[in-house]
C-alpha cells in the first residue's frame, strides 16, 4: 500500500509527461488528479493506522540504491507517525491543488506539462518524507527543488520567471552545500547514513569533539548546523530566504502547494526527523531558535508594505516557517510539526484564495488595483477571511492552537535564545495580524480601484514590484537581457483578450471553489480536532518513537505553566494588529501614505526587503561573474596560454625565423660555414691529441 | 592463457572495417552509403564483442582476465592483452559510444567521408588498445597513437581555428608523453620487463618513484586535463566536429584517469601519497576556477568543455583520496561523465547542424519549436549539475565523501562546485531553450529527427537508469579497487616500517 501511495504520483508524472500529447489535455488532468486522490486516500488510511491507531511504524526496503564500502544506501519507505502526518499534508494539499488547477489553468495550452510537473513534485516530496536515510532524503530534497525550478519557470517566456527559477535552484543549492557536508560529517562520525544507525550512535557521540575545517568542534553540533543549513535553504530562512518571494513568478497553485504547504516545510520536517541528533546538540538548537525567530520577525516586517497579493502571502509563509523553527529550537518538535500541519491548510487556503482573486481580476496581482471585491466574489472573500483568522491565530481556529503554543513554549523554555524567540515571535504575531488584515481590507474593502484600472490597463502581468521603482531582478545578470519585453506578451493566459472590455470580477469556477471549502474546513477545525493528539502532554502516544525528546526535555509540559500575561499577549497583539489595519485601510485610508512619507527610509528599507537582493548581488553574483571573466581572459588566456603553448609556438617561430636567414642559398655562405666547421673539428682533435 | 582471443578480435576488428572502407571506390552516393553503413556495422559488431567479453568477465575477481600473450619480434617484447575491473567499464563505454559517434556524423560530414570513417575506426582500435594493453610499451604505442587520428579529425574536419586547436592539442599531449616514455625506459631498467602485471608487483625505490610519478603525471595530467594544463581542451572541443568532441570528452579524457589507476597509484604508492596534497590542490582549483570560467562562456561547446575540466577535478580528487568511496566515486564519475558530456556535445551538435553556430547568443526559446530536444537537453543539464537520480550525482557524492574523510577543507571547497555547476548548467539551459523565440533564423528550426532520437534516447535512459541503479557499474570495478587500495596501504605501511627501522 505504501509503495502505491508513493509511486502513483510518479505514474501520473510519467503518463502525463510521456503521453500527454497523445491522450490529450483532459485525460492528462484526470489521470494525474485521480491518481493523487487515490494517493491521498491511502495516506489518510496510513495516518489512521499508524498515527491514530497502534500499528507499528515500518521500514520497507525497496532495493539497494548504491553501496560503496561502508556506505550502503537503500531505497526505502519509512512509515511512522511523523511520516504519516507529512503524507497526509502532502497528498491532501497536492490533490486539492491538482483539482483546483483544472479550473485555474483552464486557459493555458500547456496543461499536460503543468500537471506532469505537479505530480513529479508530489512524488519527490513523498520520497523525501519516507526516506530512511540521509541520501534518499537528499534525493527527494533535490527532486522537489527540481520540480520547484520547473514550476517557477513554467511560463518560460517570461525572463523574470526564468530568473526566479534559477535563483530558487541555486540558492537552494547553497543550502544543499551545507546539507551535503553534513551528510559527509555524519557518515564519518557514525559510519552510516541510515537513520536507524545514526540515531543509535548519536548518544555516544555527545560531547565528542572533532577537528574539521581547521577548528575543534563539538561533533554533533557541527553536524546539526551543517544539516540545518540545508533546512534554511529549503525553508527559506533568514539569509537564504531570497528565492521564496521571487518564486511567486510561478502559477498560483504552485505557490500554494510548493511554496506554502509542502516543499518549504521540508526543512522543518528534516529537523524533526533528526530530533535524535539535534536533541544532543543544544547549541545547534539555539541557532535554530534564533534563525527561526529572526525570520519570523524579518519576513513579517517586509510583509507589512508589499503590494503584490502573492508576495504578502509569500512573506507570511517565510515568517510562519520561522515560527516552526522556533518551536523546534526550543525542543518542541511536536509543536513545529503541528504548526506545519495546520499552516498547510490555512496557507494553501490563502494562496488558492488569492488565486481566485487573481482569476477574478484577470491576472492582476497588485492589491492597489483591487478593492471592494467582497460584493463581487463573496465566497472567495469568506474563504480568505477564514484563512486570515486561522493565520493570525483567532481563538479556536487552527493557528490559535499551533502558533500560540509555539510562543508559549518559547517563553517557558530555558534554552539559550528562547527568550529572543519569544520576544520576536510575539511582536511578529502583531505584525502578522496587521499585514493579514491589510491584505483583506485592500482587496475586498474600500473603493474599487479596478473600475478605473481597467480603462487604462498596463499590459504587464505583475506591475507591483515594477511600479514602485524597484525591480528585484534589475540587477540580476540572468535577467539583464530582454527586460524590455518583460512579461508583456509572454503571458500564456491570453488575458489580453479580456482587457478589451471593462473588468468585471467574477467568482471562479466550481473546480476552484471546492478546494477552498475543503481547506477552509481544515483551517477552522484542524487545531481543535488534533491539538490533543499532537501537542498535549499525552502526545507521546501519538508520536510514538518518531520524535525523540531527551529525558530532560519537558517542554510540552512546561508550556502550560506560564503566567497568564504571556499567554494572552499574542492574542492582544493580534487584536491590536486588526485595529491598526482597520484604521489604516478602512477608517482613514490616507494614513499609510502619510506614514510612508514621514519615514521614507524605513519604508524603502522594508519595501526593498531589507536590500538583501542588492546585497547578495553585490557580494556574490556580480563578483562571481567578474571573477569568472577575469580567470578566463586573464588566467587562461593571458597567463597559461601565453606562457604555455602560444609562448612556445612564438619562440619556435622566432628561432626558425633566424634559422631561415642562415639558408641564404649562396654557395659561398655554405662553403664558408663548412670551412669554419672543418677548422673547428680539426682544432678539437688537434688540441685533444696534445694531451 | 596464451594465443589470441576475444580481446584482440575486439581491438583490431575496427581496422578490418577500415580496410573495407578503404576498398570502396568512387564518390557517388551509393559508395558513401556503403562507407557509412560499413563503419556503423563495424562499431556495432565491436560493441557486441565487448558485451560478449563482459559476459565472460568475472567482476568479483581482482585479477586480469581474458589474458592473451604472444611474444613479439622474438626480442623479449611481448604482446599482452587483458582486462580487469579498472579497464572493463572503459572498454564498454568506448564501444558503446562509437556507434553513436558514427551515427552523429551521418549527415554532418560530407567531405572526405571515407577518410573520416577510417580515422574514427583506427581511433577506436587505439582507444580499446589503451584500455586492454598489459604491456607498458604496447600501452604507450596505443596511448600516443590515439593522438594521430584525433589530430587529423580536428585538423581536417574541424571549425575555423582548427589548425590552431589541433596544434595546441598535439603540443600539450606530446610534451607530456615524452616524459612518460623516459619513465617507461627507466622502469624497464629496474624491472627488466615492461609487463604491467610484473611491474605491478615490483616495488620501486621511493626516491625513484618521485621522478617516475612526476613523469607519468606530466602526461596524465594533460590528458585529464588538470588545471593548469587544461587550456587545450576548450579549443580542441570547439573546433572538433561533433563526434570528435564526443569521443574526446567521453573517452580520451578518461585515459588520464585510467593511467592514474593503472600506473601512478599502484606502482608508485609512496610518491602518490607524497603528492596527494598537490593533486588535491590542483583539483580544487580546477573545480572552482573552471566552474567560474564556465559561467561566463559565450560558446556552448566551450562552456561544456570547461565544465568537463571541473568534473575531472572531482575524479582526480577522488582517486588520490585512496578511500573506497573516493576511488569508486572517481571511477563512476568518469563513466558518468562519458555518458553525460558526450550527450551534451551531441546536443550541441544537433543545433549546430541546423544553425552552424555555437554562439549561445544566437539561440533562445528553442523549447517552442523543439520540445523533444528540450527534454533531452534538460536531462543532461541536470545530470551535469549532479542532480540525484541521474548518474552525475553518484560520482560527485562518493568522491566528496572520500575527500571529506581525508581532508575536510578539500571537501569544503570541492562542494562549492555543487553550487556553481547548478548555476552554469541552468544558466546555459535558460539562454538556449527558454525565453521567447524571437530570432528570425530560428523560426523554422526542426525538432529532433528519428536519427537524433535514436542517438539521444539511449543516453537519456542510461543517465537515469544508472542514476537510480548505479550498482552494476560500481560492482564491476569494486573488487579491483579493493585490491588496489589494499596493496596501496600495504606498500605505504612497508615504507613506514622501513623508514622506522632506519632511524
Amino acid at each position: 500500500m505504501y509503495a502505491a501511495l508513493v509511486f502513483l504520483p510518479l505514474a501520473g508524472f510519467l503518463i502525463a509527461g510521456l503521453f500527454g500529447r497523445q491522450i490529450g489535455v483532459r485525460a492528462s488532468e484526470l489521470v494525474t488528479t485521480g491518481l493523487l486522490f487515490v494517493s491521498a486516500l491511502l495516506s489518510w488510511i496510513a495516518f489512521v493506522d499508524v498515527a491514530l491507531g497502534t500499528a507499528p511504524g515500518s521500514v520497507a526496503v525497496l532495493g539497494n540504491w548504491f553501496t560503496s564500502g561502508a556506505a550502503e544506501i537503500d531505497w526505502a519507505l519509512k512509515i511512522d507517525t511523523l511520516t504519516a502526518v507529512m503524507l497526509v499534508v502532502v497528498t491532501t494539499v497536492s490533490s486539492l491543488v491538482h483539482f483546483y488547477s483544472i479550473g485555474y489553468m483552464r486557459e493555458d495550452p500547456c496543461r499536460p506539462r503543468f500537471f506532469c510537473y505537479l505530480s513529479l513534485f508530489t512524488f519527490a516530496m513523498l520520497m523525501l518524507v519516507t526516506a530512511d536515510n540521509l541520501v534518499q532524503m537528499f534525493f527527494g530534497w533535490e527532486g522537489v527543488g527540481l520540480a520547484s525550478y520547473l514550476l517557477i519557470g513554467f511560463w518560460y517566456e517570461k525572463p523574470s520567471a526564468n530568473a526566479a527559477a534559477i535563483k530558487a535552484f541555486v540558492v537552494n543549492r547553497v543550502g544543499d552545500f551545507g546539507f551535503a557536508l553534513g551528510i559527509f560529517l555524519v557518515f564519518v562520525l557514525t559510519g552510516s547514513i541510515s537513520f536507524e544507525q545514526i540515531f543509535a550512535a548519536a548518544p555516544g557521540l555527545e560531547g565528542k569533539t572533532i577537528h574539521v575545517f581547521g577548528l575543534d568542534w563539538d561533533a554533533l553540533t557541527l553536524a546539526c548546523l551543517l544539516l540545518f543549513m540545508g533546512a534554511m535553504g529549503k525553508s527559506a530562512q533568514f539569509l537564504l530566504h531570497t528565492w521564496l518571494p521571487d518564486a511567486m513568478e510561478g502559477p498560483t497553485p504552485v505557490s500554494a502547494l510548493i511554496h506554502a504547504a509542502t516543499m518549504v516545510t521540508a526543512g522543518v520536517f528534516m529537523v524533526a526527523r533528526l530530533s535524535p541528533i539535534f536533541e544532543y546538540a543544544p547549541a545547534a538548537l539555539s541557532v535554530v531558535t534564533i534563525v527561526g525567530a529572526t525570520t519570523a520577525f524579518f519576513a513579517a516586517t517586509v510583509g507589512l508594505v508589499q503590494n503584490d497579493i502573492k508576495r504578502v502571502i509569500a512573506y507570511s509563509t517565510c515568517s510562519q516557517l520561522g515560527y516552526m523553527f522556533v518551536g523546534l529550537g526550543v525542543g518542541g518538535y511536536a509543536l513545529g510539526i503541528f504548526h506545519l500541519f495546520t499552516h498547510a491548510f490555512f496557507k494553501a487556503l490563502l494562496f488558492l484564495g488569492a488565486g481566485a482573486v487573481i482569476d477574478a481580476m484577470h491576472h492582476e496581482q497588485d492589491m492597489r488595483k483591487m478593492g471592494g471585491l467582497w460584493k463581487k466574489i463573496p465566497f472567495t472573500f469568506a474563504m480568505m477571511t477564514i484563512g486570515t483568522l486561522a493565520l493570525i491565530g483567532f481563538p479556536y481556529t487552527a493557528g490559535y492552537f499551533s502558533k500560540d503554543a509555539i510562543i508559549e513554549a518559547a517563553f517557558a523554555s530555558h534554552r539559550t535564545g528562547a527568550f529572543y524567540g519569544f520576544l520576536l515571535t510575539t511582536i511578529a504575531a502583531g505584525l502578522t495580524s496587521f499585514y493579514s488584515w491589510r491584505l483583506v481590507f485592500m482587496t475586498f474593502f474600500g473603493k474599487p480601484q479596478w473600475a478605473s484600472a481597467a480603462a487604462h490597463h498596463v499590459p504587464v502581468l505583475e506591475p507591483a514590484h515594477r511600479s514602485v521603482g524597484h525591480d528585484p531582478h534589475a540587477h540580476d545578470p540572468h535577467a539583464n537581457e530582454a527586460q524590455g519585453h518583460a512579461a508583456h506578451g509572454a503571458d500564456p493566459h491570453g488575458h489580453d483578450a479580456h482587457h478589451a472590455h471593462a473588468l468585471d470580477p467574477h467568482e471562479a469556477p466550481l473546480t476552484m471553489l471546492v478546494p477552498l471549502g475543503v481547506l477552509a474546513a481544515g483551517a477552522l477545525f484542524a487545531g481543535l480536532l488534533f491539538s490533543h493528539d499532537f501537542i498535549s502532554e499525552a502526545a507521546g502516544a501519538f508520536w510514538k518513537s518518531s520524535l525523540f525528546t531527551g529525558p530532560h526535555n519537558h517542554i510540552l509540559h512546561e508550556m502550560h505553566d506560564i503566567p497568564s500575561y504571556a499567554r494572552v499577549l499574542p492574542t492582544i497583539l493580534m487584536g491590536l494588529g486588526f485595529v491598526v489595519a482597520l484604521y489604516f485601510y478602512v477608517l482613514v485610508p490616507a494614513t499609510p501614505a502619510w506614514l510612508a512619507a514621514k519615514m521614507p527610509q524605513l519604508y524603502a528599507f522594508l519595501l526593498n526587503k531589507w536590500y538583501f537582493d542588492e546585497l547578495y548581488d553585490f557580494l556574490f553574483v556580480r563578483p562571481a561573474f567578474r571573477l569568472g571573466r577575469l580567470l578566463w581572459k586573464g588566467g587562461d588566456g593571458a597567463i597559461i596560454d601565453r606562457l604555455g603553448p602560444d609562448g612556445v609556438a612564438a619562440r619556435v617561430v622566432d628561432v626558425t625565423g633566424r634559422v631561415v636567414k642562415l639558408q641564404s642559398g649562396y654557395i659561398y655562405h655554405y662553403a664558408f660555414a663548412m670551412l669554419v666547421g672543418a677548422a673547428a673539428a680539426a682544432t678539437w682533435y688537434a688540441v685533444g691529441g696534445l694531451r | 592463457m596464451s594465443g589470441l582471443d576475444i580481446l584482440t578480435g575486439m581491438v583490431f576488428l575496427p581496422l578490418v572495417g577500415a580496410a573495407f572502407i578503404l576498398a570502396q571506390r568512387g564518390d557517388d552516393e551509393a559508395t558513401l552509403r556503403n562507407v557509412r553503413y560499413g563503419a556503423l556495422g563495424t562499431t556495432v559488431i565491436v560493441f557486441l564483442f565487448s558485451l560478449y567479453a563482459y559476459m565472460k568477465f568475472d567482476p568479483r575477481s581482482a585479477d586480469f582476465q581474458l589474458v592473451e600473450q604472444v611474444s613479439w619480434f622474438g626480442s623479449g617484447l611481448v604482446y599482452k592483452m587483458g582486462v580487469d575491473g579498472l579497464s572493463m567499464p572503459f572498454v564498454l563505454l568506448t564501444t558503446f559510444l562509437m556507434p553513436i559517434s558514427i551515427l552523429a556524423s551521418w549527415e554532418s560530414i560530407t567531405s572526405r567521408v571515407k577518410e573520416y570513417m577510417v580515422a574514427f575506426l583506427v581511433l577506436e582500435t587505439l582507444m580499446l588498445g589503451v584500455f586492454t594493453a598489459l604491456d607498458l610499451l604496447l600501452f604507450y604505442l596505443f596511448f600516443e597513437g590515439g593522438l594521430i587520428p584525433m589530430f587529423l579529425i580536428i585538423g581536417i574536419w574541424g571549425g575555423k581555428r582548427r589548425v590552431y586547436a589541433s596544434f595546441k592539442f598535439f603540443l600539450y599531449t606530446l610534451t607530456g608523453s615524452l616524459l612518460m616514455l623516459l619513465a617507461i625506459m627507466a622502469m624497464y631498467g629496474v624491472a627488466g620487463t615492461t609487463d604491467i602485471v610484473t611491474l605491478l608487483k615490483t616495488s620501486f625505490p621511493p626516491s625513484m618513484q618521485t621522478w617516475l610519478w612526476l613523469a607519468f603525471f606530466a602526461s596524465l595530467a594533460v590528458k585529464m586535463p588538470m588545471w593548469p594544463v587544461h587550456t587545450w581542451l576548450p579549443d580542441a572541443h570547439v573546433e572538433a566536429p561533433t563526434a570528435g568532441s564526443v569521443i574526446l570528452a567521453a573517452i580520451l579524457l578518461k585515459m588520464g584517469g585510467y593511467g592514474f589507476l593503472r600506473f601512478s597509484l599502484p606502482m608508485f604508492p609512496d610518491a602518490s601519497a607524497y603528492f596527494a596534497p598537490l593533486v588535491f590542490g590542483l583539483s580544487i582549483v580546477a573545480i572552482v576556477y573552471t566552474s567560474l570560467v564556465a559561467m561566463v562562456q559565450e560558446d556552448m561547446k566551450k562552456l561544456i568543455a570547461y565544465s568537463s575540466v571541473a568534473h575531472m577535478g572531482f575524479v582526480t580528487m577522488g582517486l588520490f583520496t585512496m578511500t573506497v568511496q573516493g576511488v569508486q566515486g572517481a571511477m563512476f564519475q568518469m563513466i558518468s561523465h562519458g555518458l553525460v558530456s558526450g550527450a551534451l556535445f551531441l546536443c550541441v551538435g544537433v543545433v549546430y547542424d541546423r544553425m552552424h553556430t555555437r554562439e549561445i547568443e544566437a539561440y533562445g526559446g528553442l523549447v517552442h519549436r523543439m520540445p523533444l530536444y528540450a527534454v533531452a537537453f534538460m536531462v543532461f543539464t541536470l545530470a551535469n549539475a549532479g542532480l540525484p537520480g541521474t548518474t552525475g550525482f553518484i560520482g560527485e557524492f562518493l568522491t566528496l565523501v572520500g575527500a571529506f574523510k581525508m581532508n575536510t577543507w578539500v571537501a569544503f571547497f570541492a562542494t562549492t562546485g555543487v553550487i556553481l555547476s547548478a548555476a552554469y548548467a541552468l544558466y546555459l539551459y535558460r539562454r538556449i531553450i527558454f525565453g521567447v523565440l524571437d530570432k528570425p533564423a530560428l523560426r523554422g528550426i526542426l525538432d529532433l529527427s528519428p536519427r537524433e532520437v535514436a542517438l539521444l534516447a539511449p543516453l537519456v535512459l542510461l543517465t537515469i537508469y544508472f542514476g537510480v541503479h548505479p550498482q552494476p557499474i560500481i560492482d564491476s570495478s569494486a573488487a579491483a579497487i579493493d585490491s588496489l587500495i589494499k596493496n596501496y596501504d600495504a606498500a605505504l605501511a612497508a615504507t613506514k616500517t622501513a623508514s622506522l627501522a632506519l632511524q
